[in-house]
């Protein structure tokens, strides 16, 4: 005899269990802790903390041990976390100019005023497996010297002076925020930024690329890739004036983009920004290509049709917790509408099957 | 009752606000319904019921608009303390206070746009009582009529239904007692 | 970090607030979908995360919840859902639909017919019921400022001059107050007439940022045309094991030779049945 199935609630419970039990693994192996995940993996950090919009390098290792590395996973685990912090007050724009650079590099200058520093990069390695790391990863220390403690300029400023670039008009208006207030289309660029900041890093790679392969291309280059500590400021009314609350590293860069003109402005170069939490390269140079392709209604360019020409298109599918969400959902059951849909498919079948045989009678 | 800005707030913060918030939604629910709502006493003359209604909806997102005898400092203060809100223009109010002919007229504040029609202001109307006695009212929320007694011209209130989707939304406020009529309710 | 460092009901006030706003400006424009900012819920996009929030928003103390999937109390999320609220918002939970002030669910509407002291919560993937025809978020809301639901007559058309029917069997849609056209969320049409009832009706959509509401009494009519009227039919059996005629029924595939019976979505109004004597007729292997 049939009787409906029951006990979601026990197999919810063994199901946790489980999963507690499979992210230890093997017990005979030391247990890895936060610190370590912190100090080692931290790559992987800053893309928690980049997504998951939280600046807390100890609370994305947490995350990374909790969700056994699904990055996705943790960058949730941060968000739903992030959503329930109350806000005591807004900080002032980080100066990046101000940046102590560890890195910073220009694909379109040789040399220039700040220098070129290429900092700790995959970028010359080759990409061959050091079995010496999985016998024993002791390293010799790296030759130090000392930080520049000059501001850096930003390269687009020279050819700025130059009047070849195109002009950013600055803006003390507060930006929009995504995380306050639902999208609302037409986004200006403040809102896209900050929807590209936190967007998925595959997602984002994945437009820039397209991008440079020829849907609506933007022939871009790296004009400045920075990453750094800058300080961050919040300003006290009572005070009257900022005080710095703490520093966090972020990744700049600036494209420089090959600019015909159009019928609106002359011919000279523009820009794509990418600003993005820790040591995200990848990403902050993603991001500002798609920033370029997005701007191309502003600086009078024609609409390709191209998908990384179309904000709707390219901001409401670049968030990967609402995109991981709805498409792991399917696994939910469905046998509601399911069944509606079996009802729907065996009346056209037989309605279709009815007048077949019509048809032949006649 | 207080006279302090400091005093008048929920005393436990959470759960008032949500039961302040169901009487809310049940009275905006089924027009014309009187409904008691207590929890927040602002200084006087703002009542028990629309001091409740704006510490429960209103923070820093919320420009509050005050007419007549309640745009006064005492309650300015409150406001200020307890819930945060900007006090504004009509034009750019979320929700206004005031009795019926100090709001008047009240074509000066926004009734949303056709593609937003939310973006319109709820108007706590303050009255010497409250009476499910008067206009005979009709629409979404009320099974066949109800009855309740409107302050002002009845003209007024149909008017204002005539423009939907658009339109202002109104909560009528007595004491401790609470009772709506949005946009949608026809006015006989 | 234990549950007791979350506020009442898992959100912020702030995050309520702006919630609740939504909710009463969605009861007073019925069917019209109001936007508002969504939060990360502890728990996916898609998975009722905008049910949760409308909940959280909506829960006192005193309130006894329920929460149904697929019209089953006890299916995984339905669990999860009211464990959470269990934890959070230490309300009183139960199965039966009557004794709850406040249900929430994911694709049906109980059997059992609500009062005007209930409030049914639904879960929405997707609020927008022009979505499939159109892909565009600003169009759409031009649509509907525009009343033009040209394009949806004329798909529901092209199902009945292909299909000789109109091919939508859930989530199918209904026209508010005949001004907005609503996306019921995805009910079985079967479902469709019980929308007009004197409960108050919530729809939360989190990860498309949408509430939306009907009070109750509010006219909602399914979309359909004069030589097609609408038709909100079920599979044509009895449930196997209440034997209740005039419920929505799961197919349930019973043996390896495709033997299948149906028995009732809405578990509690099964068992009650079965509690009052009524008894279904268990099929055993037959291809039915």
């Amino acid at each position: 005899m049939y009787v409906a199935v029951k006990g979601g609630e026990r197999a919810i419970d063994n199901a946790h269990a489980w999963l507690a039990e499979e992210r230890r693994g093997d017990k005979k192996v030391p247990e890895l802790s936060v610190d370590q995940i912190r100090e080692q993996l931290s790559l992987a950090i800053n893309r928690v903390m980049a997504e998951g919009s939280l600046y807390d390098p100890d609370l994305a290792a947490l995350a990374i041990k909790q969700s056994r590395g699904d990055l996705i996973e943790a960058i949730f685990l941060i968000r739903a976390y992030r959503t329930t912090l109350p806000r005591f007050g807004y900080s002032e724009p980080i100066e990046t100019s101000k940046m102590a650079c560890d890195r910073r590099i220009s694909a379109t200058f040789k040399d220039l005023p700040g220098g070129q520093v290429l900092g700790p990069t995959f970028d010359y390695t080759h990409r061959l497996l050091d079995f010496k790391l999985a016998a024993d990863g002791e390293i010799p220390d790296a030759p130090n010297k000392q930080a520049n403690q000059e501001n850096v300029p930003h390269v687009a400023e020279f050819l700025n002076n130059e009047g070849l670039i195109q002009q950013e008009t600055r803006s003390d208006a507060t930006p929009p925020d995504l995380t306050r207030e639902p999208l609302e289309l037409p986004a200006d660029r403040a809102l896209r930024l900050q929807a590209l900041t936190r967007a998925d890093e595959g997602f984002t790679l994945g437009m820039a690329y397209s991008s440079q392969r020829g849907y609506a291309r933007n022939h871009a280059f790296v004009g400045e890739l920075r990453i750094g500590a800058v300080a961050v400021e919040i300003d006290v009314p009572e005070l009257g004036f900022a005080i710095e609350i703490g520093e966090i590293t972020v990744t700049e860069c600036e494209t420089v983009n090959q600019f015909q003109g159009s019928k609106t402005e002359p011919a000279q170069f523009t820009r794509g920004y990418g600003l993005v939490f820790g040591q995200t390269e990848r990403k902050a140079i993603s991001m500002a290509l798609v920033d370029r392709a997005l701007r191309w209604e502003e600086l009078g360019e024609d609409d390709l049709g191209a998908p990384v020409q179309d904000a709707e298109f390219v901001l409401y599918h670049s968030d990967n917790i609402q995109a991981t969400g709805f498409l792991e959902h399917i696994k939910l059951p469905h046998y509601v509408d399911f069944q509606a849909e079996l009802e729907l498919v065996r009346n056209l079948r037989k309605t279709a099957f009815e007048s077949q045989k019509m048809e032949a009678a006649e | 009752m207080q006279n302090s800005s400091l005093d008048g707030g929920f005393s436990n913060r959470e759960i008032d606000a949500a039961y302040a918030f169901r009487a809310l939604m049940n009275a905006m629910a089924k027009p014309g319904t009187v409904a008691d709502i207590t929890g927040a006493s602002a200084p006087a003359p703002l009542s028990a019921a629309a001091s409740t209604a704006l510490l429960t909806l209103c923070d820093a997102d919320t420009p509050i608009y005050l007419a007549g005898e309640f745009d006064n400092q005492a309650i300015k203060d409150w406001i200020s303390f307890h819930i945060g809100a900007p006090i504004s223009t009509r034009e750019s109010a979320q929700f206004a206070v005031g009795r019926l002919k100090d709001l008047l007229p009240i074509d000066g504040f926004p009734v949303g746009t056709a593609e937003y029609p939310d973006r319109s202001t709820t108007l706590i109307v303050e009255m010497d009582e409250l009476s499910e006695k008067g206009s005979v009212l009709s629409g979404p929320g009320i099974k066949d009529t109800t009855c309740f007694g409107l302050p002002g011209d009845v003209a007024l209130f149909q008017s204002n239904s005539t423009m939907f989707p658009l339109g202002l939304d109104f909560m009528f406020t007595s004491g401790s007692k609470i009772a709506a009529l949005p946009r949608t309710t026809k006015v006989a | 970090m234990s549950e007791q460092a979350y506020n009442f009901a898992y959100l912020d006030e702030q995050t309520k607030r702006m919630i609740r706003r939504a909710i009463l400006k969605g009861l007073a424009i019925p069917g019209y979908q109001v936007p508002f900012a969504s939060r990360e819920m502890p728990m996916p996009y898609g998975w009722g995360t905008g049910g949760v929030q409308v909940s959280a928003a909506t829960l006192t103390p005193d309130d006894v919840f329920k929460v149904i999937d697929q019209g089953a109390d006890d299916t995984t999320n339905a669990v999860s859902i009211r464990k959470f609220f269990e934890k959070t918002a230490d309300v009183k939970t139960t199965t039966n639909t009557k004794a709850a002030s406040v249900i929430q669910t994911r694709h049906r509407i109980p059997e059992d017919e609500l009062g005007d002291d209930q409030i049914l919560v639904y879960q929405v993937p997707i609020p927008e019921p022009l979505r499939f025809l159109e892909p565009r978020e600003t169009e759409t809301r031009k649509m509907h400022a525009l009343e033009e639901y040209g394009l949806m007559h004329v798909k529901l058309y092209e199902d009945i001059s292909k299909n000789g029917r109109i091919a939508t069997s859930y989530a199918y849609p209904v026209k508010v107050e005949d001004r907005y056209v609503m996306d019921p969320s995805p009910i079985p049409k079967f479902d469709n007439p019980k929308m007009e009832m004197s409960a108050i009706q919530l729809f939360g959509a989190g990860r498309e940022q949408r509430i939306y509401a009907l009070p109750p009494y509010t006219k909602v009519v399914s979309l359909d045309f004069e030589d097609h009227p609408f038709d909100p039919s079920r599979a044509p059996h009895c449930c196997s094991i209440c034997g209740a005629s005039d419920s929505y029924l799961d197919e349930v595939i019973i043996n390896d030779d495709g033997g299948r019976m149906f028995v009732c979505s809405d578990t509690d109004y099964c068992e009650r049945r079965v509690a009052e004597g009524h008894t279904g007729v268990q099929v055993s292997g037959d291809a039915a």
